[in-house]
Protein backbone atom coordinates (compact mmCIF):
# COMPACT_ATOMS: atom_id res chain seq x y z
CA UNK A 1 0.00 0.00 0.00
CA UNK A 2 1.68 2.97 -1.33
CA UNK A 3 0.50 5.51 1.18
CA UNK A 4 1.24 3.21 4.22
CA UNK A 5 4.54 5.38 4.44
CA UNK A 6 3.16 8.54 5.09
CA UNK A 7 0.30 7.96 7.10
CA UNK A 8 2.31 6.25 9.90
CA UNK A 9 4.62 8.10 12.13
CA UNK A 10 8.22 6.73 11.84
CA UNK A 11 10.20 7.45 15.14
CA UNK A 12 14.09 8.91 14.66
CA UNK A 13 17.19 6.79 15.13
CA UNK A 14 18.84 8.02 17.40
CA UNK A 15 21.63 10.39 16.02
CA UNK A 16 25.10 9.76 16.41
CA UNK A 17 24.39 7.78 19.24
CA UNK A 18 23.21 10.91 21.31
CA UNK A 19 20.98 9.95 24.01
CA UNK A 20 17.76 11.69 25.06
CA UNK A 21 17.36 12.90 28.22
CA UNK A 22 13.44 13.16 28.01
CA UNK A 23 11.28 10.02 28.28
CA UNK A 24 9.23 10.66 25.52
CA UNK A 25 9.09 9.04 21.56
CA UNK A 26 10.52 11.26 18.82
CA UNK A 27 9.22 10.80 15.58
CA UNK A 28 10.32 12.34 11.63
CA UNK A 29 7.79 14.82 10.53
CA UNK A 30 6.17 14.31 7.03
CA UNK A 31 7.60 17.01 4.79
CA UNK A 32 7.29 18.70 1.67
CA UNK A 33 10.40 20.79 -0.14
CA UNK A 34 10.42 22.69 -3.13
CA UNK A 35 12.31 24.40 -4.68
CA UNK A 36 12.17 27.88 -6.50
CA UNK A 37 14.31 30.25 -7.90
CA UNK A 38 15.06 32.24 -4.94
CA UNK A 39 14.70 29.94 -2.26
CA UNK A 40 14.10 26.77 -0.64
CA UNK A 41 11.12 25.69 1.36
CA UNK A 42 10.24 23.37 3.60
CA UNK A 43 6.89 22.22 4.93
CA UNK A 44 6.57 19.65 8.00
CA UNK A 45 4.07 18.27 9.73
CA UNK A 46 4.18 18.64 13.72
CA UNK A 47 0.82 18.65 15.00
CA UNK A 48 0.71 19.46 18.47
CA UNK A 49 3.61 21.08 19.23
CA UNK A 50 4.46 23.90 21.77
CA UNK A 51 4.98 27.34 19.36
CA UNK A 52 7.86 28.32 21.85
CA UNK A 53 9.77 25.24 21.62
CA UNK A 54 10.29 24.86 18.03
CA UNK A 55 14.22 24.81 17.24
CA UNK A 56 15.21 25.70 13.66
CA UNK A 57 18.78 25.68 13.38
CA UNK A 58 21.71 25.66 10.47
CA UNK A 59 24.65 24.47 11.54
CA UNK A 60 27.23 24.80 8.17
CA UNK A 61 24.86 22.60 5.66
CA UNK A 62 22.41 20.99 8.07
CA UNK A 63 19.63 22.15 8.72
CA UNK A 64 17.09 20.67 11.59
CA UNK A 65 13.82 21.14 13.18
CA UNK A 66 12.86 20.40 16.63
CA UNK A 67 9.31 20.42 18.22
CA UNK A 68 8.13 19.53 21.72
CA UNK A 69 4.52 18.38 22.12
CA UNK A 70 2.71 20.12 24.91
CA UNK A 71 0.70 17.15 25.85
CA UNK A 72 -1.15 15.66 29.28
CA UNK A 73 -2.72 12.50 28.92
CA UNK A 74 -6.78 12.80 30.39
CA UNK A 75 -7.09 11.55 34.05
CA UNK A 76 -9.20 9.25 34.87
CA UNK A 77 -9.94 8.11 31.58
CA UNK A 78 -8.44 4.71 29.95
CA UNK A 79 -7.11 4.50 26.33
CA UNK A 80 -9.38 1.83 24.54
CA UNK A 81 -8.46 3.04 20.86
CA UNK A 82 -4.92 3.31 19.93
CA UNK A 83 -3.81 4.62 16.29
CA UNK A 84 -1.06 6.89 17.03
CA UNK A 85 1.43 7.84 19.22
CA UNK A 86 2.54 11.48 20.46
CA UNK A 87 6.11 12.92 20.75
CA UNK A 88 8.59 15.13 20.15
CA UNK A 89 9.57 15.68 16.64
CA UNK A 90 13.20 15.94 15.09
CA UNK A 91 14.45 15.96 11.51
CA UNK A 92 17.40 16.95 10.20
CA UNK A 93 18.38 18.08 6.16
CA UNK A 94 21.96 18.81 4.15
CA UNK A 95 21.07 22.29 2.34
CA UNK A 96 23.60 22.18 -0.58
CA UNK A 97 22.61 25.29 -1.48
CA UNK A 98 24.31 28.64 -0.39
CA UNK A 99 21.64 30.45 1.99
CA UNK A 100 21.21 33.43 3.12
CA UNK A 101 20.69 32.92 7.16
CA UNK A 102 19.82 36.22 7.88
CA UNK A 103 16.62 36.00 6.25
CA UNK A 104 15.48 32.80 6.61
CA UNK A 105 11.77 32.59 7.85
CA UNK A 106 9.88 30.29 10.20
CA UNK A 107 6.09 30.06 10.66
CA UNK A 108 4.06 28.08 12.73
CA UNK A 109 0.21 27.18 12.11
CA UNK A 110 -2.33 25.12 12.50
CA UNK A 111 -0.10 22.29 13.04
CA UNK A 112 2.34 22.58 10.44
CA UNK A 113 6.18 24.27 10.23
CA UNK A 114 7.03 26.49 7.31
CA UNK A 115 10.79 27.14 6.83
CA UNK A 116 11.54 29.63 4.05
CA UNK A 117 15.78 29.52 3.43
CA UNK A 118 16.27 32.38 0.93
CA UNK A 119 19.06 31.71 -1.52
CA UNK A 120 22.31 33.57 -1.37
CA UNK A 121 23.35 36.45 -3.77
CA UNK A 122 25.84 34.22 -6.02
CA UNK A 123 29.25 35.18 -4.15
CA UNK A 124 31.10 37.07 -6.93
CA UNK A 125 34.97 34.85 -7.54
CA UNK A 126 37.73 36.72 -6.12
CA UNK A 127 40.37 35.78 -7.78
CA UNK A 128 43.44 35.86 -5.06
CA UNK A 129 46.83 37.48 -6.17
CA UNK A 130 49.63 34.71 -5.51
CA UNK A 131 52.54 36.80 -4.32
CA UNK A 132 55.79 36.22 -5.90
CA UNK A 133 59.15 36.51 -4.02
CA UNK B 1 -24.83 -9.21 23.04
CA UNK B 2 -28.12 -11.33 21.79
CA UNK B 3 -28.01 -12.56 18.49
CA UNK B 4 -30.38 -10.04 17.34
CA UNK B 5 -27.86 -7.46 18.41
CA UNK B 6 -25.32 -9.64 16.62
CA UNK B 7 -27.16 -9.58 13.19
CA UNK B 8 -27.07 -6.05 13.03
CA UNK B 9 -23.73 -5.82 13.38
CA UNK B 10 -22.20 -4.04 9.63
CA UNK B 11 -19.78 -7.03 8.33
CA UNK B 12 -17.65 -4.43 6.77
CA UNK B 13 -17.34 -2.02 9.92
CA UNK B 14 -16.78 -5.60 12.15
CA UNK B 15 -13.95 -6.28 9.52
CA UNK B 16 -12.96 -2.62 10.42
CA UNK B 17 -13.00 -3.06 13.89
CA UNK B 18 -10.64 -6.29 13.62
CA UNK B 19 -8.43 -5.14 11.83
CA UNK B 20 -7.94 -2.08 14.26
CA UNK B 21 -7.67 -5.06 16.69
CA UNK B 22 -4.63 -6.72 14.37
CA UNK B 23 -3.35 -3.04 14.24
CA UNK B 24 -2.99 -2.57 18.29
CA UNK B 25 -1.57 -6.34 18.02
CA UNK B 26 1.11 -5.74 15.62
CA UNK B 27 1.91 -2.34 17.26
CA UNK B 28 2.48 -4.40 20.60
CA UNK B 29 4.87 -6.24 18.59
CA UNK B 30 6.91 -4.04 16.58
CA UNK B 31 6.21 -0.79 18.54
CA UNK B 32 4.94 0.46 15.41
CA UNK B 33 1.33 1.40 14.54
CA UNK B 34 0.60 0.59 10.98
CA UNK B 35 -2.41 2.93 10.35
CA UNK B 36 -4.60 2.30 7.02
CA UNK B 37 -7.05 5.30 7.58
CA UNK B 38 -6.92 8.81 8.22
CA UNK B 39 -6.49 10.35 10.32
CA UNK B 40 -5.22 7.57 13.00
CA UNK B 41 -7.33 8.56 16.04
CA UNK B 42 -6.96 7.89 20.04
CA UNK B 43 -9.94 7.36 21.83
CA UNK B 44 -10.15 7.75 25.76
CA UNK B 45 -13.28 6.68 27.57
CA UNK B 46 -14.67 6.59 31.42
CA UNK B 47 -18.04 5.90 32.57
CA UNK B 48 -19.95 9.04 31.47
CA UNK B 49 -17.35 10.62 28.77
CA UNK B 50 -15.69 9.71 25.61
CA UNK B 51 -12.79 11.27 24.10
CA UNK B 52 -11.38 11.31 20.58
CA UNK B 53 -7.74 13.11 19.04
CA UNK B 54 -7.07 13.18 15.78
CA UNK B 55 -3.87 14.89 14.10
CA UNK B 56 -4.73 17.03 11.34
CA UNK B 57 -1.98 19.22 10.76
CA UNK B 58 -2.44 22.07 8.27
CA UNK B 59 -6.36 21.14 8.16
CA UNK B 60 -8.30 24.57 8.47
CA UNK B 61 -10.68 24.36 11.99
CA UNK B 62 -13.49 26.12 9.65
CA UNK B 63 -13.46 23.41 7.31
CA UNK B 64 -13.72 20.10 9.16
CA UNK B 65 -16.95 18.64 9.14
CA UNK B 66 -18.03 16.59 12.72
CA UNK B 67 -21.18 14.89 13.20
CA UNK B 68 -22.21 12.69 15.72
CA UNK B 69 -25.48 10.31 15.50
CA UNK B 70 -26.13 7.92 18.64
CA UNK B 71 -22.78 6.14 19.09
CA UNK B 72 -21.67 7.19 15.48
CA UNK B 73 -19.01 9.92 14.43
CA UNK B 74 -18.13 11.10 11.63
CA UNK B 75 -15.15 13.61 10.12
CA UNK B 76 -15.17 15.27 6.85
CA UNK B 77 -12.06 17.59 6.08
CA UNK B 78 -10.58 19.18 3.56
CA UNK B 79 -6.61 21.22 3.43
CA UNK B 80 -4.69 22.74 1.11
CA UNK B 81 -1.48 21.00 0.26
CA UNK B 82 1.43 22.79 -0.35
CA UNK B 83 1.31 23.98 -4.03
CA UNK B 84 3.83 26.80 -5.35
CA UNK B 85 3.61 28.38 -8.54
CA UNK B 86 5.31 27.22 -11.43
CA UNK B 87 9.25 26.68 -12.09
CA UNK B 88 9.34 24.78 -9.05
CA UNK B 89 11.13 21.44 -8.10
CA UNK B 90 9.79 19.13 -5.78
CA UNK B 91 12.69 17.78 -3.41
CA UNK B 92 10.35 15.75 -1.53
CA UNK B 93 6.70 15.09 -1.34
CA UNK B 94 5.74 13.22 1.44
CA UNK B 95 2.36 15.64 2.64
CA UNK B 96 -0.39 13.35 0.42
CA UNK B 97 -3.95 13.49 1.77
CA UNK B 98 -5.78 16.48 1.37
CA UNK B 99 -9.24 15.57 2.12
CA UNK B 100 -10.25 12.49 4.37
CA UNK B 101 -13.97 10.99 5.91
CA UNK B 102 -14.03 8.87 8.64
CA UNK B 103 -16.98 6.79 10.61
CA UNK B 104 -15.52 5.94 13.89
CA UNK B 105 -18.42 3.76 16.14
CA UNK B 106 -18.02 5.09 19.83
CA UNK B 107 -18.62 2.67 22.67
CA UNK B 108 -22.38 4.32 23.84
CA UNK B 109 -24.39 6.39 22.37
CA UNK B 110 -23.95 9.98 23.06
CA UNK B 111 -25.64 13.26 24.15
CA UNK B 112 -25.49 15.49 20.43
CA UNK B 113 -26.15 18.35 21.53
CA UNK B 114 -23.14 18.21 23.97
CA UNK B 115 -20.73 17.18 22.17
CA UNK B 116 -17.49 19.63 21.95
CA UNK B 117 -14.99 20.08 19.61
CA UNK B 118 -11.55 21.95 20.13
CA UNK B 119 -8.74 22.40 17.96
CA UNK B 120 -5.21 23.55 18.86
CA UNK B 121 -1.73 23.48 17.10
CA UNK B 122 -3.60 20.75 14.35
CA UNK B 123 -4.67 18.64 16.81
CA UNK B 124 -8.75 18.06 16.83
CA UNK B 125 -10.16 17.33 20.29
CA UNK B 126 -13.88 15.86 20.55
CA UNK B 127 -15.75 15.45 23.68
CA UNK B 128 -18.32 13.24 23.93
CA UNK B 129 -20.56 12.83 26.83
CA UNK B 130 -22.35 9.89 27.17
CA UNK B 131 -26.45 10.15 26.47
CA UNK B 132 -28.63 10.01 29.91
CA UNK B 133 -30.61 7.28 28.26
CA UNK B 134 -27.46 5.16 27.61
CA UNK B 135 -26.42 5.14 30.98
CA UNK B 136 -26.48 2.42 33.35
CA UNK B 137 -28.82 1.78 35.62
CA UNK B 138 -28.91 0.27 38.80
CA UNK B 139 -32.39 -1.89 39.62
CA UNK B 140 -33.49 -2.07 42.57
CA UNK B 141 -34.55 -5.50 43.47
CA UNK B 142 -38.05 -5.12 45.20
CA UNK B 143 -38.45 -8.10 48.00
CA UNK B 144 -41.66 -9.02 49.13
Amino acid sequence: MADKKTLQKRETEKIEKVERTRDRKVFVPAVDIYETNEAIVLVAEMPGVDEKSIDVTLDKDVLTLRGRVDYKVPEGYDLIYNEYEIGDYERSFTVNEVIDVDKIEAEYHNGVLTVKLPKAEPVKAKKVQVKVK
Amino acid sequence: MTLARMWQVDPWRELDRIQDEMNRLFRDTFGRVAVRRYPAINMWVKDDEAIVTAELPGFDPDKLEITVLNDELHIKGERKLPEPEKEVTFHRKEIEVDSFQRTIQLPFAVENDKVDANFDRGVLTITLPRAEADKPRKIQVKTK
